[in-house]
């Protein structure tokens, strides 16, 4: 569809682009991102044959730009550059239907079914046909946005060049076109060519990313080959984190703030616990990464307190979430800040153990009730029945975490509970074999994210050999103190 | 075509022939309609009619269209709302010949009398030529921003031109101030047969221009997108534009504010659409223009008021009225 060989040029005698070259097949979006200043939108207007390069040819279907004629070449692709006013308002059909211009010809304007349809379905397609007899000046940013592209719409071409369609507009707005634009892709086999600001976006909705620096193409291809960790901070010159899309197989990256907030030193201590009659709570005065499976706040975030509840063991289970919610609220926790956990066991039999580590003390509490004793090797025997979790375990780490130390921290804890139910041997009642833990166990793993990085957390490293020695340790003494109140 | 449009186009054509039929029916001698065709029951209004009134009206009418059509498409042009047919300066130079004409009491012989719109056509076919070429030798895409301050340049230096001839003459003085004023008055035939070729040819190089100005109204980039050859057609409109200021400048002087208020009247009454915004700013030129003559004439008879004072004078208000009106309905 588009070929693009060795460019360069610029404006005047100073060279923007240099040799640059890449590809573009039919039915693909193409997002075009680099630092500012770095020719992005100079390749768009190369392209547009808007600017003559210096040197290099633009191939569309075969045939280089400079053979069509002005009004040929607007069949074949349009480009949108960033958004402007204009001095005399017109009305929103009037400004699309100007993108009908390079299909009528002659001495008189010829303005046929074909011209009408187009503009018809430019305007459905933007969501703007309700404006369609007001005036552009009396609309929002948005809106307005979108009636130029209506207007690139009805000049249908087969490659569309876009400069920041998505410039001033709010997400929702952002969303709208994109999606729209995606939607032409794929359903019209639409070509598009764009300059993004935003390097999220551009991975979400593009095939390929163009990554330029200062005029010259550093990286082409698909947003997961383009957008490594380390190219995009030394392209952009910045700190940034890639973390993957929680719906999307696409990368997205996060700017790395450099100010820290020095107020108060970011540790923890066992003062933090604290007991109560229907809970045991944490409460610290700074977020702590968490990874967890609890009824509130569940999966990976950060999170300034904990609570772990005791209910009766008839509480109604069905409606847990607000329930949850709820009882947080009025016990005056920040719903959004803290991760909750639910016991039948009472919170007086809570065990909290103190470890004091090279890197920072850490700190273990377990509740455990062990009626719902089970071995997993065996589960499959059983029917699904759910109740309130017997066996809820906490490590707070004062150190920093990676993602597969926060894995591991989370095995080494579980294994070292297996361990305990076998030392204590505590059995599962429909098997008659060993149990490994409870039917609704739940564990929650807790870090600073101060000092110095542990990039692992398996069972010989010094924060593996403390959870599984500490978890072991207070697991068994709650599975006493559990046996305890029983008998 | 919309409904609407036909109204507008209706009721241009409805407002100008009544200013024709009032141009040419009041005055000194009351005319009654029959004179048009019916020389034998009073040959006398028969000969004002045909030989003063007419062509005055006609005058005023394609200097009026002229500038108001021209000054339509260079607003568009530039995207600027207060440009006007004399912001490329093309009027200074035409002013610069005519004020040259009288001031060295120049007189090319065959044609005589004609030698001032001669002269003027030529000061404002050359001061074209320049600023065209100079804003290009500044910037070979010819910007709006440069061709704007180009004309700027020109108007200014041929102003002060302007001004070293009046300072330094003697008894032509109020002849030449006269002709700045503008006037329309005791032209005759000759002078509509001047103006004529130059008011087609321009008015025929904007309205194959229509759609293109409709597409430039969204930038150089976005036109040249849309298909449109834009340094080709830029390049035209401004001859075009041109053309019909620097005849209708010559032949009857500055007339002021036709060219900027006009096209905006017709722009908040019928829409910015330059298909019609062309044409009928076209006709609504031509009536104010006829009818501020009319006014000029008649008002403090037997005495005649320079043109230029009236088209302000009339055309101030009643744009004031429609801007009002718009803001109100639209906002």
């Amino acid at each position: 569809m588009l070929k693009v060989q060795h460019i360069s040029g610029g404006y005047g005698t100073i060279p923007l682009l240099s040799d640059i070259s890449f590809d573009v097949e039919e039915g693909k979006m193409v997002g075009i991102l680099g630092p500012n200043g770095c020719g992005k939108s100079t390749l768009l207007k190369v392209i547009s044959g808007i600017m003559s390069p210096t040197f290099g040819t633009i191939m569309i279907d075969g045939n280089d730009i400079n053979e069509y004629s002005t009004r040929e070449l607007a069949r074949k692709m349009t480009i949108l550059p960033q958004l402007h006013a204009s001095a005399f308002s017109s009305t929103v059909r009037d400004t699309v239907s100007i993108g009908r211009y390079p299909h009528q010809s002659g001495f008189f304007s010829s303005w046929g079914a074909e011209d009408e349809n187009a503009v018809k379905k430019a305007m459905q397609q933007t969501d703007i046909e309700k404006y369609e007899n007001q005036y552009l000046e009396y609309l929002s940013g948005g809106e307005q946005q979108r009636v130029f592209i209506a207007q690139a719409l009805a000049q249908v071409s087969k490659l569309l060049l876009l400069d920041e369609p998505t410039n001033h507009l709010d997400i929702a707005h952002q969303k709208q076109i994109l999606d729209m634009i995606r939607k032409e892709v794929i359903e019209s086999n639409l070509t598009v060519v764009s300059v993004f600001h935003d390097i999220n976006l551009a991975s979400l909705y593009c095939d390929e990313v163009l990554l330029m620096e200062n005029g010259k193409v550093k990286a082409f291809g698909p947003p997961h080959e383009v957008l490594l960790e380390e190219r995009i901070e030394d392209v952009y010159k910045t700190q940034i984190s890639i973390q993957a899309h929680p719906e999307q197989p696409k990368p997205q990256m996060t700017i790395l703030p450099v100010i820290q907030e020095q107020t108060k030193e970011k540790r923890i201590t066992v003062e933090n616990l604290k007991l109560n009659e229907e809970y045991i709570e944490f409460r610290s005065h700074f977020p702590l990464r968490v990874l967890s499976s609890a009824v509130h706040n569940a999966g990976l975030g950060w999170y300034a307190n904990f609570m772990n509840r005791t209910v009766k063991p008839d509480y109604d289970i069905e409606h847990v979430k607000e329930e949850y919610l709820q009882y947080l609220v009025s016990k005056g926790f920040s719903p959004t800040n803290t991760v909750g956990m639910m016991t039948a066991v009472d919170t007086s039999k809570a065990v909290i153990k103190s470890y004091e580590m090279p890197f920072g003390e850490v700190i273990i509490a377990v509740t455990a009730g062990v009626g719902n004793a089970i071995d997993v090797s065996q589960s499959y025997k059983r029917n699904n029945f759910f109740e309130v979790g017997t066996i809820n375990t906490w490590v707070i780490i004062n150190g920093k975490l990676s993602d597969e130390a926060f894995v591991q921290a989370m095995m080494t804890a579980t294994e070292s509970k297996a361990k305990a139910l076998q030392e204590e041997e505590v059995y599962d009642c429909i098997s008659n074999t060993l149990a490994t833990g409870t039917t609704t166990d739940s564990l929650l793993i807790a870090a600073t994210q101060q000092g110095e990085l542990m990039q692992y957390g398996g069972p010989i490293t010094e924060v593996g050999k403390v959870i599984g020695r500490g978890v072991f340790e207070a697991t068994v003494e709650a599975i006493h103190t559990y046996r305890k109140g029983d008998s | 075509m919309k409904k609407s449009m036909v109204f507008a186009y209706s009721s241009s054509i409805i407002i100008l022939l009544a200013s024709i039929w009032l141009g040419v029916s009041i005055g000194s001698a009351d005319i009654p309609l029959s004179t048009l065709w019916d020389n034998k029951t009073n040959p006398s209004a028969y000969s004002i009619l045909w030989g003063i009134r007419m062509p005055r009206v006609i005058l005023a009418g394609l200097v009026g269209a002229s500038l108001a059509i021209a000054g339509a498409a260079f607003q568009g042009l530039l995207k600027n709302p207060l440009a006007d047919p004399y912001t490329l300066g093309i009027s200074s130079g035409a002013s610069v010949g005519a004020v040259a004409t009288i001031f060295f009491s120049l007189s090319i012989p065959v044609i005589g009398v004609y030698t001032l719109p001669l002269i003027g056509m030529v000061g404002a076919f050359i001061t074209m030529i320049l600023v065209l070429s100079f804003a290009r030798l500044i910037d070979r895409s010819m910007k709006m921003e440069t061709l704007i301050l180009t004309g700027v340049i020109f108007s200014s230096f041929l102003g002060s031109c302007i001004s070293l001839m009046i300072a330094l003459t003697g008894q032509q003085l109020r002849e030449i101030t006269g002709w700045l004023l503008g006037s329309v008055s005791m032209r005759g035939w000759p002078y509509v047969q001047m103006i004529l070729p130059f008011v087609v040819m321009g008015v025929v190089f904007l309205w194959l221009n229509r759609r293109e100005l409709n597409a430039m109204m969204y930038g150089d980039e976005r036109a040249q997108a849309l298909g449109v050859n834009v340094k080709k057609r830029k390049y035209a409109i401004l001859a075009g534009g041109s053309m019909l200021t620097g005849a209708a400048v010559a032949v009857s002087g500055t007339i002021g504010f036709v060219g900027l208020v006009v096209p905006h009247m017709t722009r908040m009454l019928f829409g910015t659409d330059h298909r019609h915004l062309l044409t009928l700013s076209f006709f609504n030129g031509a009536s104010l223009l006829i009818l501020c003559d009319l006014v000029s004439r008649t008002i403090i008879t037997p005495a005649e008021l320079p043109i230029g004072v009236i088209t302000a004078f009339i055309g101030a208000p009643v744009f004031s009225y429609i801007f009002f009106k718009q803001r109100r309905s639209r906002g």
